[in-house]
């Protein structure tokens, strides 16, 4: 306390300290004030995130342009044979690889009505990963419905659990603002950026759906999951998203399974009646070749779905089929 | 001249400076409207809006470095704003001294003794500074785990403190050095364990209790309105502020309880007395006694307006400088000097440590659980439109001190204060209210922007706001859009033709446009019988007469061509008069079944025009609840809520 005490003559050492100490708080305020000062105000721009990221290629260019389509109604037999005549899962996944693996679980419905990744395929798929030397495989998705729902009602959950891998459900926190160079939406947006942490090679999985707004739902659109924040905006100029979300993402391999194609009412589904037996699963090094292939399994001509000239315009890969290396094989 | 008459020549002054601020914060062109005047000056006088913007923003403003003269003389004197300047002082002052008039001495002097809640105003401006800090506490203790400087002038804090430990030191300072060394401990770990800054956040809320801020608002939203209601000086019409009565409420209780206890808000509630009182601390000039023996007859403590005790142990912090005690003396006692009360002073308020940890812990602790409402998130109220260069809301609420100069100077009077739409954090800030007024946002206008104190709407210029010039990449500011309800707007819903919206909308090219229809009227299916000139007789039904003569009805014969509608002209009960341009052959369908059209213009919102200004909504005709109706969906202000790409 620095109270006075009852009747006592103030010594010149006290006034001399008390003006030091009123100086003080003066001189600090004048400098806070000065320092601080700030004649113009704040500008119109919300402060932009300083820790922008934007995601590594993953492709692999000794590979090149090739695409396999194996038929078959067992997703287990018909990704080994796919991969196996691509030069096997070994020529895609080193030893001590870490590997991501983007799946569709948008939506928390089971597993039978084909709206997201079949969990069988993800397991085998898991398990190729790591018989190739993978040290690690991640597995993730930012899905439309509650997450926690989704991993567990789609059987993705549990396959990644049984499997080995680790499963990244989306958290506030994981996301970090991207630009994608060239792109016009996909500007200062949210990407589901954490899971790529350390991650040196990414697979994309997806099933085959009709959807209502862009046509169809396949390798490319599956990047969307990847995105955060308000991306139900992006529905008014969908075709262009998904050519910068081919942008965005440069894969080491997409899988698009089309053992049941989503014919109606997609991308939810919902119904036995909404799928038909396809028998197809196609393994690529190029997602515009794989969506090209995958459009003929929903009936639709490329005319039908814009967004694959868009992503080829872009230089996200190829929808000619003369010039990849394709491999036909049956089971 | 006696030192308290300066003193109430400074008060008159002052208030009557401050109330000529408040009337000349007019639209207008005569010299006593707005034309400079420095209408926020005492605003930027106020060290607490200072302070609390400089705790949220780290910045200080403009012309709120005037807080720093304030602050200087604060430093040397002490609490003399309260006395001598403050508009609020001055008005519980008067009040106060009414109160006690014809009291007896011995009621006067118990009235003014020290009371220990006078220590709740420290209390109070704690809790508020201490909710303005959370931002940069949360950042002090994410950046104590950095590899940066924090961290070297952290271990230099530390082998200090080790040093006093260790070294020669008293049993209090070994103490204190111990209760350092833990806390920067504790800083360091909770720092390292976890992101702080997620939780922890800074809202400023000084302006609810800053007499500045307080007085200006109950001044300008309530006292002004009420009387230019009958003088009609101010503005041509009646001013209306949504919830004023909540403002005024609290402006008579802190003038009324004035009669219980003189100056009860500045001594028991007042923020800005507390930081006043604390800045004084080390005031070189002070009033005190000469000798420790006085006569106690409390002569100086009927009038003593702080309650700071002169006869006894003299309060500094309380001390406001009235100097009444120096003019009611007779034994010469009474001094305003260098030296220290002979009957010995007390400097620091009596708040103790735990109210002060208790303070700050309730302080911050009260944004976090306030932003658990999620009204900074995805529970935004669209119902809130902010002013034109309203910052992103968390932004803007570091900086708004609802003090109302920006709902004073509005010259359409849309701009009002709001009550709980966007919770407890958003009480009198600026919201809009196209209803109230008499427009919606003027498209030539930036008063708020210019008159706001703190930036928390920031100054536009015209070209800027308008999205012109070297803006016009960025486009107009949106203060949200207009979205038209199918069911109450005449044309679409009622078959009537309108479009004031369309014709009202100020942007160029409009954001409203309509689309032609023609529509069959109830009952306005009819059989043309013979014919007379231009004039035919229908069958079948009973026209109200003159009803369809508007201009807006049409008669259309079905099958033919879509531009065989020829206007009506007038029509009785029985006729109907067509336009002399109807084609003969028309004339002649005796027999024929024709349908009685109305020709509607329906109204449509071009999203990517709409700025909305609410003019729309203002002029639209369904009074009540509006058929086109402006809400914060697509405001330019944050990115985050835009609706189109």
């Amino acid at each position: 306390m620095n109270d006075y005490p009852l009747n006592r003559v103030w010594s010149r050492r006290e006034f001399v300290v008390r003006s030091a100490k009123a100086g003080a708080i003066l001189a600090a305020s004048g400098l806070l004030g000065y320092g601080f000062y700030d004649s113009i105000g704040p500008g119109p721009d919300e402060s932009p995130d300083k820790s922008s990221v934007l995601l590594p290629d993953f492709s692999i260019p000794a590979a090149g342009r090739k695409m396999a389509i194996a038929t078959g109604d067992n997703r287990v037999q018909t990704i080994n044979l796919a991969l196996k005549a691509l030069g096997g899962v070994e020529s895609f996944i080193r030893k001590g690889d870490r590997v991501l693996v983007k799946v569709n679980a948008a939506f928390a419905t089971p597993a039978i009505v084909s709206a997201t990744t079949n969990p069988e395929l993800l397991k085998e798929l898991i398990r190729l990963c790591y018989s190739a030397g993978a040290s690690s495989v991640v597995v993730t998705d930012n899905p439309i419905n509650d997450p926690g729902s989704c991993f567990a009602l789609t059987g993705i959950g549990e396959a990644a659990r049984s499997g080995g891998a680790r499963l990244i459900l989306p958290r506030e926190g994981f996301f970090r603002e991207t630009t994608v160079p060239g792109a016009a939406h996909l500007v200062r947006w949210p990407l589901l950026y954490e899971p790529f942490h350390g991650i040196n090679k990414l697979i994309g999985v997806a099933p085959v759906k009709d959807h209502h707004r862009s046509g169809a739902s396949m390798t490319m659109k599956n990047w969307y999951g990847l995105l955060g924040g308000r991306r139900n905006i992006f529905h008014q100029d969908i075709h262009n998203l998904i050519k910068e979300l081919a942008m965005m993402v440069k894969p080491t391999l997409v899988v698009l399974d089309g053992t049941t194609t989503m014919m109606t009412n997609g991308p939810t589904g919902g119904s036995l009646s909404d799928l038909k037996q396809t028998n197809v699963m196609i393994v690529s090094t190029d997602q515009v070749a794989a969506d090209a292939l995958g459009a003929t399994l929903l009936g639709r001509s490329l005319h039908d779905l814009p967004f694959i000239a868009m992503a080829e315009a872009a230089g996200a890969g190829s929808c000619d089929l003369e010039t990849i290396r394709l491999e036909r094989v049956s089971s | 001249m006696r030192i308290a008459t300066v003193r109430r020549a400074s008060q008159v002054f002052f208030l009557v400076l401050f109330l000529w601020f408040c009337v000349v914060a007019s639209f207008g062109v005569h010299w006593w409207q707005l034309r400079g005047w420095p209408v926020s000056w005492f605003l930027h006088l106020d060290p607490l809006v200072a302070m609390g913007t400089l705790l949220t923003t780290g910045t200080l403003y403009r012309d709120l470095l005037w807080a720093l003269v304030t602050v200087a003389l604060t430093v040397l004197l002490g609490r003399f704003f309260c006395s001598w300047v403050c508009p609020f002082g001055s008005m519980h002052h008067l009040v106060g001294y009414l109160g006690k008039r014809g009291k007896p001495h011995s009621r006067k002097v118990e009235l003014n003794r020290y009371h220990p809640a006078q220590s709740v105003k420290y209390a109070l401006l704690v809790v508020l500074l201490s909710a303005a800090s959370g931002a940069i506490l949360a950042r002090f203790i994410r950046d104590a785990v950095r590899p940066s400087l924090p961290l070297i002038m952290l271990f230099v804090a530390t082998v200090g403190l080790a040093w006093a430990v260790v070294g020669r030191a008293t049993a209090k300072k070994r103490g204190m050095s111990a209760f350092l060394g833990a806390f920067i401990g504790l800083w360091a770990f909770i720092g390292s364990i976890a992101a702080l800054d997620r939780m922890i956040t800074a809202s400023l809320q000084t302006g609810l209790l800053d007499p500045i801020p307080l007085v200006y608002r109950s001044v300008n939203l309530v006292l002004l309105p009420l009387a230019d209601s009958t003088l009609q000086v101010l503005s041509v019409s009646q001013r209306h502020y949504e919830g004023a009565w909540f403002i005024g409420a609290v402006f008579v209780a802190a003038i009324l309880l004035n009669l219980k206890v003189p100056r009860f808000y500045c001594r028991f509630i007042c923020p800005l007395g507390a930081l006043m009182g604390i800045l004084g601390r080390y005031a070189l000039w002070r009033i005190g006694r000469k000798c420790a023996e006085c006569p106690q007859c409390s002569l100086c403590e009927a009038d003593c307006e702080g309650a700071c005790e002169p006869t006894g142990t003299l309060r500094l912090n309380e001390c406001v400088l009235c100097m009444n005690c120096l003019v009611a003396c007779r034994h010469d006692q009474i001094t305003f000097s260098l030296q220290p009360s002979a009957g010995g002073e007390i400097s620091v308020p009596d708040l103790g440590r735990r109210g002060l940890i208790l303070s700050m812990a309730s302080g911050i602790a009260a944004v976090p659980v306030l932003r658990l409402e999620g009204h900074m998130g995805a529970n935004w109220n669209p119902r809130v439109i902010r002013p034109p260069g309203a910052l992103p809301e968390v932004d803007f609420l570091s900086r708004c001190i609802k003090c109302g100069q920006c709902m004073r100077v509005c010259p359409t009077n849309i701009i009002h204060p709001a009550g709980l739409e966007t919770g407890l954090e958003g009480v009198w800030t600026p919201m809009l209210n196209f209803r109230l007024g008499t427009s919606g946002c003027q498209l030539n206008c930036v008063a708020c922007g210019q008159v706001c104190p703190t930036a928390a709407i920031r100054p536009l210029t015209l070209s800027e706001k308008k999205g012109i010039g070297s803006h016009a990449g960025s486009g107009p500011i949106r203060l949200g859009m207009a979205f038209l309800d199918h069911g109450r707007c005449l044309p679409w819903a009622m078959d009537k033709p309108c479009i004031v919206c369309q014709e009202n909308c100020p942007v160029s090219p409009k954001a409203i446009f309509v689309r032609e229809v023609f529509n069959t009227v109830r009952g306005g299916v009819v059989t043309l019988g013979k014919t007379e000139g231009s004039t035919v007789e229908v069958r079948g039904a009973s026209l109200e007469a003159g009803r369809y003569g508007t201009g807006d009805y049409y008669l259309h014969v079905p099958g033919a061509k879509e531009t065989t509608r020829i206007r009506i002209v007038a029509n009785t009960d029985r006729t109907l008069s067509l336009a002399p341009v109807a084609p003969a052959d028309f004339l002649s369908l005796v027999g024929t079944q024709v349908h009685i059209q109305v020709r509607l213009q329906r109204p449509q919102v071009d999203p990517d025009r709409c700025i909305g200004c609410g003019v729309c909504e203002h002029e639209c005709p369904v009074t009540g609840q509006r058929a086109i109706r402006v809400t914060a969906e697509n405001e330019s202000r944050s990115r985050k809520r835009s609706m189109l790409l």
